[in-house]
């Protein structure tokens, strides 16, 4: 009788291990262990048994179903892992396959760099003030010390609009495109109390073209209107403020008289360079580049817009953001800030992502 | 303002360098902008005599000549018409590189015979105009000796950039007085500063009694005082003769003095060679030794000339206001018709020249003039400027005269030019008409020396504040109130006097001084407008879109179909850049065609920036989608457009980063003219707020921009957005719903023309408090039936939905459709 146990046993697990699938490995576990299957046949015997009987075959029996049992499950393991095996090698890509790409957008030099000045003055305690680009003659000039005849007025190329009142109050007719972000300084000084610390970025316009000029421009403006303001202060702030900028810390200046009839003292500030690799990078005293215009706030202006010049007294000064953008990040080429040229665009342009912080850092490396 | 170092050095006794002048130039306020030696590129050019000189055996226009230029003959052919024997002039040998023919000579066969270089004319050293032969230079110049040694043009041309305020050193003289006043020398007197004593009393011996000066009768006694003491400060004196002082006037104010002498007999040659040397070396021709006088005082000593030939005037002459339509050939050939208020001087029957601008060719001295009226004169500077603003003429008299030349130089202004024409051109002078009176206007100012580093942040030693202002010409008294020399009209205020002080001291020895700091850690200063641009800027860039910069003024054409420009410009630079931008759709266009056609595939820009209407200046964001979407690919297939559905995508992303409550906006249509009729639309926030107008553009439009595919854009109008209200950071509590929502699918048959938004209003209006969103999910037309599928979301309450009210819910879906024309599918 045991003999024929273990013959049966043979005979099921040479069967499970034959079985080629799922299917065929079920028939084989109905055939042993279903209703009506050997084993369970076998395992019903059990009842009719006598006690002694039982004792001595039921264990037998039990082992061969505990057997069988184990062999199906271990057989079913090893068939579907097969199975899957075969699915994910069937299911196999080509992985050097180019993928999607998603646009990748770009955020302009100019607002690259102006968002880097707000950064800077934000710390010196400078907020950004802003005007109108359509000014009034008053407003881009004779506030500004520039009276109708003077030479200034030629020297700076100014757009005028057609159809606008010639006698129309020249506080109130809008007029001229703004040559210079300087109205913003008469604008804020009679618009707020001091003291006072702005910046002023923007677009400007001359009526000039050529290489190294474009009709339209940005231009950056600084004021402070305080008590006891020196060029002393003017000159920290603006080598404070271009260590900054530019991330170095041997930023030396310049100052040079020179002449704009809104400030008095007036200075150029020249800015030292040194060479690298044939271009003029900021940093050094290889030479001098002319990058800022300042002074002391004529006491005219600040009478003009109704302060007190013998109360209040600050200083002003210019700068071409565009300018700044070229000597920082290296481009050459104005007329190109504003083709919108997107292989342009995309070289020269900044990254979402790349906002100007104090922690951060407020240039973006190369 | 151009000039040579020799030429300075006639002014300024100085034993300073060439580069410790243009250091100090530079260092004062005098920015120089080059310097120039024109000696440099002569170099090698020797002086060379001409031994013999035979007829070419080729060529009839040719000659063979033996050259000496210090080594010993040699062969040159030469075509120059005035080459002979005995003639000295300028040689180059080969391998000189000839300036004004661009080439390097070389040795070389001319018709066969060996020409071992070349003998020059002016023309081809850049000296002078002259090419009908070559240079002719004195018998004595010694041979073999270099050209521009000899020729003086080894004397460095400066070149610095006059601030409008200095009106002074547009005048050699008066930059030398600023260079002595910052210690680079001294200033000679006027009278040294001209070769052979010229301007000196022993040089002309004029008739001195008899002729009748006419004093202007206001001012003759003024005059006469200021006369003595000028005659004093300058050291040059009147040369008054016999015979009547011409008949000069002044009839306005615009010419208050009108300051003349005649010289008869003159002859007009050519100018000394110190004078046409100096003139040539700026680059200003000499023309004949009378206007070359006028020139040289006034780029000299800054002082604007005129010199009449008398012959061709009738009467005597009168500075009064133009009469309209009055009209003058002027010296550079133009003719002006003039305005009234302009001022003119005429003679009983024209005009004569433009006051203080420039003269009329008509009586303008010749090389047959004999008898001069020299004009010394003073125009308001506001009258000038204003003349040439409006004939749009500039010249060198106006420059000078619109700064405000030196009011008190008039006399010892044409005592010189007298002088000159006597010494140079022969002649006898009459006696001397003052008509007018200079506006002296003398100001002082109590000035504080502190004011140095209070203002100027330099503290100077008051007693060198004295020096430095006293150098410059300035008079100090005890008590410091300080009075700005005549020939100084920018000095008004202590803040020019601080000015002065620190520019001569050294503006650059002003130290840094750090603004005082608000303690603690710098508070954000940006306004909300500028929060809300940055954000929208970066969120643009972070979808995909890439921002340009294009101009504010556009073509008139490009804007019309955007409602036109408000503004025109006068004065534009081109056509294309005319009217300020009513959008800044049409710069993102151009740039679009420029971009295509450069073979860009897909081109995605944004502009932020302002449109110009007649309210105002508008902040607004422009988008441009044109070209591929998506590029054709493995996984796409073919290459796909931009649709309208993309532009709205932006406008509804860019909205949302700007905190626009885009779930609340209205889409309407009639974006306008510019867009395409049934592909665009625009978002509204109530039914007149447009925050947005978004979707393709029109064919015609995109046309007028030479663009072929279709293209979508954006217009975003920043100030539209309602204000952000609410301030704080702390946020509304978390309550997330206790139950999850229940998706319910509807599929409906739509009548013709019902707008998505309208069927899925009509459904959340159903039933406000359960359905939480109603989205069209799938979209199909078929057999002339339109279907479309409605996802509805619905939120549970307290409880979980049970069927009765799903249904009931349904039902009012259902209804609520039926409504607008909508059946469920069966």
């Amino acid at each position: 009788m045991t003999e024929d146990l273990n013959t049966l046993g043979e005979h099921i697990l040479a069967a499970i291990a034959a079985a080629p699938g799922l299917d065929a490995l079920d028939e084989v576990r109905v055939d042993a262990l279903g209703k009506q299957g050997r084993v369970t046949q076998l395992l019903k015997t059990m009842g009719a048994m006598s006690a002694e009987e039982r004792q001595s075959r039921g264990p037998a029996i039990h082992g061969l179903r505990e057997r069988v049992t184990a062999a199906i499950a271990a057989r079913k393991a090893a068939l579907e892992q097969a199975a899957l095996d075969a699915r994910l090698a069937a299911e196999t890509l080509d992985m050097t396959l180019p993928v999607d790409a998603t646009p990748a957008g770009t955020v302009h030099p100019v607002s690259q760099v102006m968002d880097e000045l707000a950064e800077i003055f934000a710390d010196l305690g400078f907020a950004v003030a802003t005007g109108p680009e359509i000014e009034t003659d008053w407003h881009n000039f004779t506030a500004l010390n520039i009276p109708e005849t003077h030479p200034a007025r030629a020297m700076h190329d100014t757009f005028y609009l057609a159809d606008v009142d010639p006698a129309g109050d020249e506080r109130e007719t809008f007029r001229v495109l703004r040559t210079h972000t300087s109205p913003v300084q008469i604008r804020t000084m009679t618009g707020q109390p001091p003291p006072i610390r702005i910046i002023a970025p923007g677009r400007t316009y001359r009526s000039d073209s050529d290489a190294t000029h474009t009709p339209m421009f940005h231009q950056v403006e600084g004021l402070v209107i305080d008590k006891g303001i020196t060029l002393g202060h003017l000159k920290w702030t603006l080598q404070t403020f271009l260590k900054a900028f530019f991330e170095r810390d041997d930023i030396v200046l310049r100052l040079r008289p020179s002449y704009f009839p809104f400030t008095e003292p007036s200075a150029e500030v020249d800015v030292g360079f040194s060479m690298v690799k044939g271009k003029r990078v900021i940093g050094g005293a290889e030479g001098w580049m002319e990058v800022l215009g300042s002074g002391m706030v004529h006491p005219k202006v600040i009478a003009a817009c109704g302060l007190d010049p013998a109360e209040w007294q600050g200083f002003a000064f210019g700068c071409g953001i565009d300018r700044l953008a070229m000597l920082k990040y290296g481009m050459d080429d104005l007329r190109a800030f504003f083709d919108g040229d997107i292989r342009w665009l995309k070289h020269y342009g900044f990254a979402s992502l790349d906002v100007p912080t104090l922690s951060g850092g407020v240039g973006v490396a190369a | 303002m151009k000039f040579t170092l020799s030429w300075l050095k006639a002014h300024l006794a100085t034993d300073a360098s060439l580069d410790g002048i243009v250091d100090a130039l530079t260092r004062i306020g005098l920015e120089v902008e080059g310097v120039h030696n024109p000696g440099e590129a002569l170099a090698a050019f020797r002086v060379a005599r001409i031994l013999t000189a035979e007829r070419h055996p080729q060529a009839d226009k040719l000659q063979v000549l033996s050259v000496d230029a210090g080594d010993g003959p040699l062969q040159v052919v030469c075509g120059a018409p005035n080459a002979r024997a005995g003639l000295v002039g300028v040689f180059g040998a080969p391998g000189t590189y000839v300036p004004g023919a661009d080439i390097t000579l070389k040795v070389a066969a001319i018709r066969g015979v060996e020409s071992n270089g070349m003998m020059c004319s002016a023309r081809e050293l850049q000296i002078g105009e002259g090419h009908d032969g070559i240079i002719e230079l004195p018998e004595s110049a010694p041979v073999g000796q270099s050209f521009a040694d000899y020729a003086g043009l080894t004397d460095p041309v400066i070149d610095v950039s006059i601030t409008p305020n200095r009106q002074d050193c547009m005048g050699v003289r008066g930059i030398a007085r600023d260079l002595a006043a910052a210690g680079l020398g001294t200033l000679k007197p006027i009278a040294e500063a001209y070769p052979d004593g010229i301007l000196s009393n022993s040089s002309v011996t004029p008739a001195t009694a008899g002729g009748q000066t006419r004093d202007g009768s206001e001012g003759a006694a003024a005059s006469a005082s200021l006369n003595s003491r000028l005659r004093g400060n300058d050291g040059v004196e009147d040369v008054t003769g016999k015979s009547d002082a011409p008949d000069v006037r002044t009839e306005t104010s615009a010419c208050p003095a009108f300051y003349a002498q005649s010289v008869t007999g003159v002859t007009n040659g050519s100018a000394p060679d110190w004078m046409a040397r100096r003139l040539t070396a700026i680059g200003q021709k000499p023309i004949s030794a009378l206007v070359d006088i006028t020139n040289y005082v006034m780029i000299d000593l800054g002082r604007p000339l005129h010199v009449y030939d008398r012959a061709k005037l009738s009467g005597g002459l009168v500075a009064r206001p133009a009469r309209a339509g009055e009209e003058v050939v002027a010296l550079n050939g133009k003719r002006y018709t003039l305005a009234e208020g302009m001022t003119v001087i005429a003679d009983d029957v024209a005009v004569h020249d433009i006051g203080g601008i420039m003269g009329g060719e008509q009586s303008g001295v010749s090389e047959g003039t004999t008898d001069v009226l020299i004009e010394c004169a003073y125009f308001e500077p506001e009258a000038i400027a204003r003349t040439g603003q409006a004939l749009a003429l500039t010249s060198d008299a106006r420059q000078r005269f619109e700064r405000g030349v030196d009011p008190a130089f008039l006399d010892t202004g044409l005592a010189i030019a007298t002088r000159l024409v006597l010494a140079i051109c022969g002649g006898t002078p009459s006696a001397i008409t003052r008509a007018g009176e200079p506006p002296l206007g003398t100001r002082s100012y109590a000035y504080d020396p502190v004011r140095a580093e209070t203002l100027g942040g330099l503290a100077v030693a008051p007693e060198r504040q004295r020096a430095i202002l006293e150098s410059l010409g300035f008079t100090v008294s005890d008590d410091w109130q300080v009075t700005p020399p005549s020939w100084r009209r920018d000095i008004d205020g202590t803040a020019d006097i601080v000015e002065e002080v620190i520019r001569i001291e050294g503006i650059d020895k002003v130290e840094p001084v750090p603004l005082p700091r608000i303690p603690g850690v710098a508070r954000p200063t940006a306004t909300a407008e500028q929060r809300l641009e940055r954000r929208v800027r970066r969120a643009a860039a972070a979808r995909g879109l890439d921002e340009a910069v294009t101009w504010s003024f556009i073509a008139e054409a490009q804007a019309a179909p955007f409602g036109g420009g408000a503004f025109t410009l006068a004065n534009p630079i081109s056509e294309e850049l005319k009217v300020m931008r009513p959008t800044l759709l049409a710069g993102l266009l151009s740039a679009a065609e420029r971009n295509l056609r450069r073979g860009a595939t897909g081109v995605r820009l944004f502009e932020l920036g302002r449109r110009y209407l007649a309210d105002g200046e508008h902040p607004t964001l422009g988008i441009v989608l044109a070209g591929d979407r998506t590029a054709r690919g493995w996984r796409g297939g073919k290459a796909t457009a931009f649709d309208p559905y993309d532009a709205k995508a932006e406008a509804l992303a860019l909205l949302a980063a700007a905190g626009a409550p885009v779930d609340n906006l209205q889409v309407m249509t009639e974006a306008g003219p510019a867009w395409h009729p049934g592909q665009s639309g625009t978002l509204r926030l109530g039914p007149k707020t447009i925050l947005a107008r978004f979707g393709m553009l029109h064919p015609a439009l995109l046309k007028a921009f030479d663009l072929d595919g279709a293209v979508a854009a954006v217009e975003l109008y920043l100030d539209a957005l309602p204000a952000k209200r609410g301030s704080g950071f702390m946020r509304a509590p978390y309550a997330p719903p206790a139950l999850q929502p229940v998706r319910r699918d509807f599929a409906f048959l739509v009548p013709q023309g019902l707008a998505a938004d309208t069927l899925t209003r009509a459904i959340r209006g159903a039933d406000k408090a359960t359905i939480a969103g109603a989205r069209v999910f799938d979209l199909f037309a078929r057999d002339g039936e339109t279907s479309m599928a409605v996802e509805v979301i619905l939120l549970p309450g307290e409880k979980s939905f049970t069927e009765p009210e799903l249904k009931a819910i349904a039902d009012r879906i259902v209804a609520a459709a039926a409504k607008q024309g909508a059946t469920l599918r069966g």
